[in-house]
């Protein structure tokens, strides 16, 4: 009798358990802004995707005869000072940003979570160390570090994406650090070390999954960021080589002819805005579901 | 007061220390000869070998490094190749032109991000807290090149307001000089003033639910005195240490908006200095902004000590 009183009181509870990730998922979901951010991230991916299929023209192709139209029924967002169709080349430029922007967060995250988690794991000297490396990268500003990489490694897309990236990594390296330093003292963690597990073990399969969350809304913020750094050292010279369209190169161009084609400043830079709020949104919409004080 | 003053100055050396390694490394570890790059087209093997002479690379890097670092300390940050003046004049002679850009910037930030985020506070859940949300995701999204060149499209070009790009100083001609930077430190503040507004209004929205709120209220008095005198003046010393932060954030905003306004300040010598190849004034550079950013940070930290009470202990 005892028997059936306990399970009735408990069938209800596992009946609606679940996964602390689906609960973020439903959470996220429930976000419109999120889910905004989320369908303007697709249609971008889309479109840099499909570029070749999509684009009106070739994103190259000059025209003597059309240079600097307004944007007309033949050409939607006008031409550029050779001639170039400004949508085509806005929708190639997406590949740039884009790449940018999600391969210099990977760097940050390739080299900032493993030195991270060493530092927080193992601490001591071995974190002594890396926190005041971390630190002297924090102390310079982010973008004039980025500047400072570009101008040695050289003016081109892979070299300003490895300068953002490791001008990044500091971030990702303070974060997992700070994330391990809370984790490692839980129940499940010191049961790991109690069976014998090896620290590298504990640290991969049993502190990572657990700090992914904060990780991830990171990433996000920090792949927002990324664009507008690859933007600006484009912009100043130092990103995407001419004659490869990239949006900050495109603002970089149209500097010059402010006066008598502002629309090839309007397009480049409202797709950079466009781009950057959608993974702003979706930062903030993934940074509230993962809150475990929201309900 | 002074042991916490201590402690953070002795923090500040093995930070510095660093920061000086970093940048010394910069040149060095990455591709590039920057011999060859300082003998330019020719490539000269007499003139290569003298450059690594008078610039000590053809020694062992930890004598190099003690013979720049040593220089450093001395005031002696180098001199550049191209404008053959010493990095340290260079940096002297813009910096006051940043350091107005910077000035602006934080005034307009603060008093933009100051009155939304205390308005969006006190109106919470209203169209004015909807607005303010959408503010702050603009001042993060918006990249401040573009609005800038925006902005001279509309006022310098269409309007023609205000002049599209130059700079005059202050001391030849006062109103002219703040018509030559008005735009650019918007562009410099509009970020910051986002990020103050979202400050502004979480500290406004914890002072507003506090006993002393309540104990205020209840005592009778207007709601505007109970905003004003009570919940801002507690919720704004976060905020104005804050500031103090932003200010080391415009050095790298300064970057660009110098770029797009053809102002002769801090960042353009940077981003010419890159250009040209002029590695001792994009170390010295990068050194003095390191610098001048940990000042700051340890200048906002003492900022809230010194205004909360509580931490002084």
């Amino acid at each position: 009798m005892a028997d059936v009183a306990f399970d009735a009181a408990l069938a209800p509870d596992t009946a609606t358990v679940e996964s602390p990730a689906r609960r973020a998922l439903r959470r996220l979901v429930r976000r419109k802004g999120a889910m905004l951010g989320l369908a303007i991230i697709a249609l971008f991916v889309a479109a840099a995707v499909l570029a070749p299929l999509i684009a009106p023209y070739d994103p190259a192709a000059q025209a003597w005869t059309a240079v600097r139209k307004a944007p007309s029924w033949a050409h939607w967002f006008g031409t550029d000072e050779v001639g170039r169709d400004m949508l085509s080349r806005v929708i190639f430029g997406a590949r740039a940003s884009l790449l940018a922007g999600v391969i210099s967060v990977c760097i940050a995250l390739g080299i900032g979570v493993p030195l991270g988690l060493t530092a927080g794991y193992v601490g001591g000297f071995v974190d002594a160390l890396l926190s005041r490396l971390t630190d002297a990268m924090l102390a310079c500003p982010y973008l004039i570090l980025a500047i400072a990489l570009a101008a040695f490694l050289g003016p081109s897309l892979g070299d300003a994406m490895i300068a953002i990236g490791v001008a990044t990594t500091p971030i990702f390296l303070r974060l997992t650090r700070g994330q391990v330093m809370a984790v490692k003292v839980e129940d499940y963690v010191e049961a790991a070390r109690a069976v014998g597990n090896p620290g590298w073990r504990i640290a991969l399969v049993h502190i990572l999954p657990n700090i992914l969350p904060p990780l991830a809304v990171q990433a996000s913020l920090s792949i927002a960021a990324a664009i507008i750094a690859e933007a600006s050292l484009s912009f100043l010279g130092l990103g995407e080589q001419p004659p490869d369209p990239s949006w900050g190169s495109m603002l970089n161009a149209a500097q010059r002819f402010m006066s008598n084609a502002p629309w090839m400043a309007l397009w480049p830079g409202l797709a950079i805005f466009i781009t950057v709020m959608s993974f702003n949104l979706l930062g903030d919409g993934l940074r509230d579901a993962l809150d475990p004080r929201e309900r | 007061m002074l042991t916490f003053l201590g402690k953070r100055l002795l923090q500040l050396i093995p930070t510095l220390f660093f920061v000086s390694v970093m940048i010394f490394l910069l040149q060095h570890l990455l591709p590039g000869d920057p011999a060859l790059a300082m003998a330019g087209e020719e490539r000269d093997p007499a003139v290569i070998a003298q450059i690594r002479a008078q610039y000590r690379l053809d020694q062992p890097l930890p004598v190099q490094y003690i013979a720049w670092i040593s220089g450093v300390l001395h005031g002696d940050l180098g001199e550049s190749m191209r404008m053959k003046e010493s990095v340290l004049d260079l940096v002297l002679q813009k910096l006051p032109v940043t350091a107005q850009l910077a000035a602006m910037a934080i005034v307009i930030s603060l008093t933009i991000g100051i009155s939304t985020g205390v308005l969006t506070a006190v109106k919470k859940d209203t169209i004015w807290d909807y607005a303010g949300s959408v503010f702050a995701l603009w001042g993060r999204s918006v990249p401040s090149f573009w609005l800038g060149i925006m902005m001279i499209v509309l006022f310098a070009v269409k309007l023609d307001w205000l002049p599209a790009s130059g700079y005059v100083s202050p001391w030849e001609d006062f109103w002219q000089s703040m018509a030559s930077t008005i735009m650019p430190a918007f562009v410099l503040g509009n970020v910051s003033a986002a990020v103050m507004m979202r400050h502004t209004r979480s500290a406004m929205l914890d002072a507003l639910g506090s006993d002393y709120v309540r104990t205020a209220r209840a005592k009778g008095l207007s709601e505007r005195s109970v905003i004003l005198k009570h919940a801002m003046r507690n919720a704004l010393t976060p905020v104005i240490t804050l500031g103090a932060l932003e200010l080391g954030a415009f050095l790298s905003g300064a970057v660009l908006t110098e770029q797009i306004f053809s102002i002769p300040g801090f960042g353009k010598l940077i981003v010419d200095s890159v250009f040209n190849r002029d590695y001792a004034v994009v170390q010295g550079v990068v050194l003095v902004t390191a610098t001048v950013y940990i000042t700051l940070n340890l200048i906002a930290d003492v900022l809230y000590v010194l205004v909360n009470p509580r931490l002084r202990a």
